[in-house]
């Protein structure tokens, strides 16, 4: 028990004196809203006391920083001993764009690179590609060959920088990408750090960047695992994410436990296909939140998380090694919090996500500018974006102390209630046979479109508001400068990837597809082949069609 | 005799997969009585147009958050009159930029609703100005 049986009883009398005084208010006249919830529907209670949290056993539920299971954060100094990296998610146009954006990010003060992709490349489409058609550079770089990634990563020290790529089904092929280039700059593998995101089960459920069906998708992730382990020990292979099923709708909970079990997903996966023990991988596995505008649902969904993963690293996998049990995660703040009215409130709205974040616990983090609702952000949004994360950590105290918020009934309560519901998610999906089966089945999609649609309606009701859409809204449109990406980009890009076909060595192409597609068919681990793939100037959609032709091609279901 | 129920495509050209306002609408226009088809992300103009036809639709719902609709519906429409099935509606939503209406409107997209639009508002106009096609004899 939590408290000593006296406070309790002291609670429950002032308890009462309370209650009679709300009840006399409350006859005189109601509150501002019958019921009260957080962003997700959650019911959120008038006030919380011991009482709420009286079944909460110290040191099984929240113990020290670094002990387990680490629901007050993974290291015992906290952002005392490192702040968090500033990793703004950038990526626009040309290589040459996107490396001259990066330059000056990092002049400016951030830590880490973060990378964002056109649809073509998410894709496994080149630019010249008919499916491509108008969408080169748009809303990331377009990468076709290695050639291209050379130029992406120029002067940037891939022995010291590390960076992340949101990069999916292609994602053996970026990756062998960034090995190439980094063999190239004279950095060894086993020197690079970074993160691919990796993470197709996400894919099927929300952001719908698939390519292959989910049973060679997951193959291809577990071979990346296998290859990372062995030869590249300082790289994270998945970044399991919840951002992108709570961008599509869903509420804090589910993120949490759809997220939480997709990693339990790939762990089995690995453990079975490849044989490894999963302290030899699960160390590097990242994770990856959406940081919404609802301030304590999203701490305590923090603080939860990592305490479920330790449980489930514990006692499901049997984990030994203390990092197998870390939930190290990135945080960007929600995109789908941010109005395309009034752009400029969303500084407030991403420096309180941000705010939470911290608060949360994150390793790393990514601020969204104002004007990402419209397009890509311009350099002064950016900079304010960052600046946010700059004035949190270094202007106001909060990173002073580690965890501060523990011990309060409310978020002790909260962080119990969303642990509590997310395992109810993930048991009911083990009992449909795991996440492959409960994804085929359209459970976690559906249910997410269950909670888009309520929200849309409460939107439309009025009883959630979000400024400037269905509250104080103004008739003057207020615009900010927005960043076009001119066509030129599209024009450079078919032209520059035109020449490479030209001049490359066409047998030393067909040659290593050729040997990639034969390890496809024997199963064995593509890493090697595509690294070759991509030093002989295969470009991304080569290689990705011997996948599409090898494993197929997935359709949406379009599921509503 | 009653009018047939309005039969609509819900469809997401290109590549993005934010389709969460594009089944938000095919739910919403479900709920309000019409007969309704979703496409699923990554489908080309070609595959919308031949998806409307085939479905003998009245309306199309197109929806685009990449950047790439300025290029994508002026397509879809295009291909409709080639097919001479230019008699059914198009409109689109998503992340389209005021200065990009009126290219669109002048290539054949009759209205643009973007976020914030609320649904009613999106039926009403629907209510107003899409009546069933003619069905051939």
């Amino acid at each position: 028990m939590y408290f000593a049986k006296e406070l309790l009883e002291t609670d429950s009398r002032l308890r009462r004196k309370w209650e009679d005084e709300v009840r006399k208010l409350l006859e005189r006249k109601g509150e501002r809203k019958e019921r009260f919830s957080t962003v997700s529907d959650h019911e959120i209670q008038r006030l919380y006391t011991p009482e709420d949290i009286k079944d909460l056993d110290y040191e099984r539920d929240m113990s020290y920083p670094g002990q387990f299971p680490y629901t007050r954060g993974l290291h015992p100094t906290g952002y005392r001993g490192r702040l968090w990296t500033y990793r703004m998610f950038s990526g626009m146009g040309t290589a040459k764009d996107t490396n001259e954006r990066w330059h000056m990010l990092l002049e400016q003060g951030q830590t880490g690179l973060s990378t964002a992709f056109d649809f073509p490349t998410l894709m496994g489409y080149d630019t010249d590609s008919p499916k491509a058609m108008g969408e080169c550079g748009r809303c990331g770089v377009a990468i076709d060959t290695l050639e291209d990634f050379e130029i992406l990563v120029d002067q940037i020290p891939l022995g010291e920088v590390t960076t992340s790529m949101t990069i999916n089904p292609p994602a053996t092929v970026m990756w062998a990408m960034y090995c190439a280039a980094a063999e190239r700059q004279g950095v060894p593998l086993n020197a690079i750090g970074g993160t691919i995101q990796n993470d197709m089960l996400k894919e099927f459920i929300a952001q719908k960047t698939f390519m292959l069906p989910p049973e060679p998708s997951i193959k291809l992730i577990s071979d990346t695992v296998e290859f990372g382990t062995k030869f590249v020990p300082k790289w994270n292979t998945i970044s399991i994410s919840g951002y992108h099923i709570r961008e599509a709708g869903s509420t804090a909970v589910q993120e949490l436990a759809f997220t939480l079990r997709d990693g339990m997903e790939y762990v089995e996966d690995v453990i079975n296909r490849k044989g490894l023990h999963p302290d030899e991988f699960a160390p590097r596995l990242s994770f990856f939140f959406n940081s919404h505008i609802d301030f304590f649902e999203e701490i305590c969904k923090m603080r939860a998380a990592r305490r479920i993963w330790a449980k489930v690293m514990r006692e499901r996998f049997k984990a030994q090694n203390e990092r197998s049990l870390w939930m190290r995660f990135h945080t960007q703040t929600a995109g789908c919090s941010l109005t395309a009215q009034q752009p400029y409130n969303n500084v407030i709205r991403t420096a309180t996500e941000a705010l939470a974040a911290v608060l949360g616990g994150t390793q790393s983090l990514h601020t969204n500018s104002l004007d990402e609702v419209w397009c890509l952000p311009t350099d002064h949004a950016v900079q304010i974006a960052l600046r946010t994360q700059q004035i949190i950590a270094e202007e106001t105290g909060v990173p002073n102390t580690l965890d501060p918020l523990a011990g309060s009934y409310f978020v002790e309560k909260l962080t119990d209630e969303m642990e509590e519901q997310a395992w109810e998610y993930i048991e009911q999906i083990d009992e449909m046979g795991g996440m492959l089966a409960a994804i085929e089945q359209g459970y976690p999609q559906m249910e997410i479109a269950d909670a888009a649609f309520r929200f849309q309606e409460q939107i439309d009701s009025g009883e959630k508001v979000m400024v400037g859409v269905n509250k104080y809204v103004t008739e003057e449109a207020e615009e900010c400068p927005l960043l076009d990406i001119d066509e030129e980009v599209e024009r450079s890009q078919l032209e520059r990837l035109k020449d490479i076909k030209k001049r490359r060595d066409d047998k030393a192409v067909s040659r290593s597809l050729d040997d990639l597609r034969s390890a496809c068919k024997k199963g064995e681990n593509v890493m090697p082949y595509c690294i070759e793939a991509v030093k002989n100037l295969a470009t991304e959609q080569e290689i990705c069609d011997v996948y599409r032709e090898v494993y197929g091609v997935y359709q949406d279901p379009g599921l509503f | 005799m009653s009018k047939r129920t309005l039969r609509i495509i819900v469809a997401k050209p290109g590549l993005d997969g934010h389709d969460r306002g594009a089944r938000i609408l095919a739910r919403a226009f479900r709920d309000a009585g019409y007969e309704v088809v979703y496409t699923g992300c990554h489908q080309t103009p070609e595959q919308i147009v031949s998806a409307a036809i085939q479905e003998d639709v009245d309306l199309i719902g197109l929806s685009c958050l990449s950047g790439a609709h300025k290029h994508l519906f002026p397509k879809v429409v295009e291909l409709l009159k080639e097919q001479q099935a230019e008699d059914i509606v198009v409109i689109g939503g998503g992340i389209i930029p005021k200065q990009d209406f009126q290219k669109l409107y002048d290539a054949g997209i009759q209205e643009i609703f973007t976020p914030g639009t609320p649904l009613e508002e999106i039926i009403k106009w629907i209510e107003d100005n899409v009546q069933p096609r003619e069905e051939l004899a």
